[in-house]
């Protein structure tokens, strides 16, 4: 069983998904009792939804694809021609 | 089983779909549209060229990431301004979740969540601007979802490396966050006393 200190040292690695088994088992075994920690991690894992979902929205420029398509003389979006 | 080469011909339908990423990612990396534009090209073509060695039934998306990782650090970097690359300030751990929970109650209502706390401007340009080497570790696992793994080859440094470099810039990301919000009166200039 981890303590908070332990716990919220881990808190990259265990929202990353990269903690081993036990390590991980023993943080959420610590997350199941402590609401402080819970909510700490709650809100990173929300923090990384939000970057990840506004950080991924631009907008293609509209002729982007027709220039892929023209480098390689296919016809990749489909459109029935090269461009 | 004999790992399959992969044809040309599947290229446009194997590969064309991750372009939408593939140019958001790029726009992160340049800070520029155009220069985005011109990186996403190069990276297909560079992809189609090279798509006989990749092998199939492996993940298309990280190979199509690692090409474009590679053409921005060996290509664009060296024409962009060179940013100066010093080391961040460092910023206290959990900064952004402790002023978050300082906001005023009475002003973040309860359906208020953190995703319409910022702008869409506001995250992308917390992101554009940390200093390149920590910005391209945050970029790959933060909004790619790459692991420490994945993302220790895609710009060929030690896991270890990942690590420290994703720690430290998330903190300054969170860092700038917390300036915006601070910037539209949605906290306090300094934090409130502590009542206890």
């Amino acid at each position: 069983m981890a303590d908070c200190n332990e716990t919220l040292r881990e808190l990259d690695t265990f929202l990353d998904g990269e903690l081993a088994d036990e390590t991980r088992a023993a943080i959420q075994s610590h997350l199941g009792g402590c609401m402080d920690c819970l909510q700490a991690f709650d809100f990173h894992a929300e923090l990384r939804q939000v970057i990840s979902a506004k950080c991924q929205n631009d907008e293609m420029p509209p002729g982007l694809l027709s220039k892929i398509e023209m480098c390689f003389g296919e016809d990749f979006d489909g459109d029935g021609r090269v461009g | 089983m004999v790992p399959v080469m992969a044809d040309q011909r599947d290229f446009a339908q194997q590969a064309m779909q991750y372009a939408p990423q593939l140019y958001s990612a790029a726009v992160r990396m340049t800070r520029s549209k155009a220069d985005a534009e011109d990186l996403v090209q190069e990276t297909y073509l560079r992809a189609y060229r090279g798509y006989s060695n990749f092998t199939e039934g492996t993940n298309l998306r990280a190979w199509l990431f690692r090409i474009l990782t590679n053409t921005f650090i060996n290509s664009y970097r060296a024409k962009q301004r060179r940013v100066q690359e010093t080391e961040l300030d460092d910023v206290e751990d959990l900064y952004l979740y402790k002023r978050i929970s300082g906001i005023d109650v009475a002003s973040r209502s309860a359906e208020d969540t953190l995703f319409e706390l910022f702008t869409d401007d506001e995250v992308k340009a917390a992101l554009e601007a940390l200093p390149e080497s920590f910005r391209m570790p945050v970029l790959l696992a933060d909004v790619e979802d790459f692991s420490y793994k994945e993302i220790a080859e895609m710009l060929d440094i030690p896991i270890g490396t990942v690590m420290s470099r994703l720690h430290r810039g998330r903190k300054a990301m969170q860092k700038a966050l917390i300036d915006f919000a601070t910037e539209r009166g949605l906290l306090e200039r300094t934090p409130e006393p502590d009542p206890h």
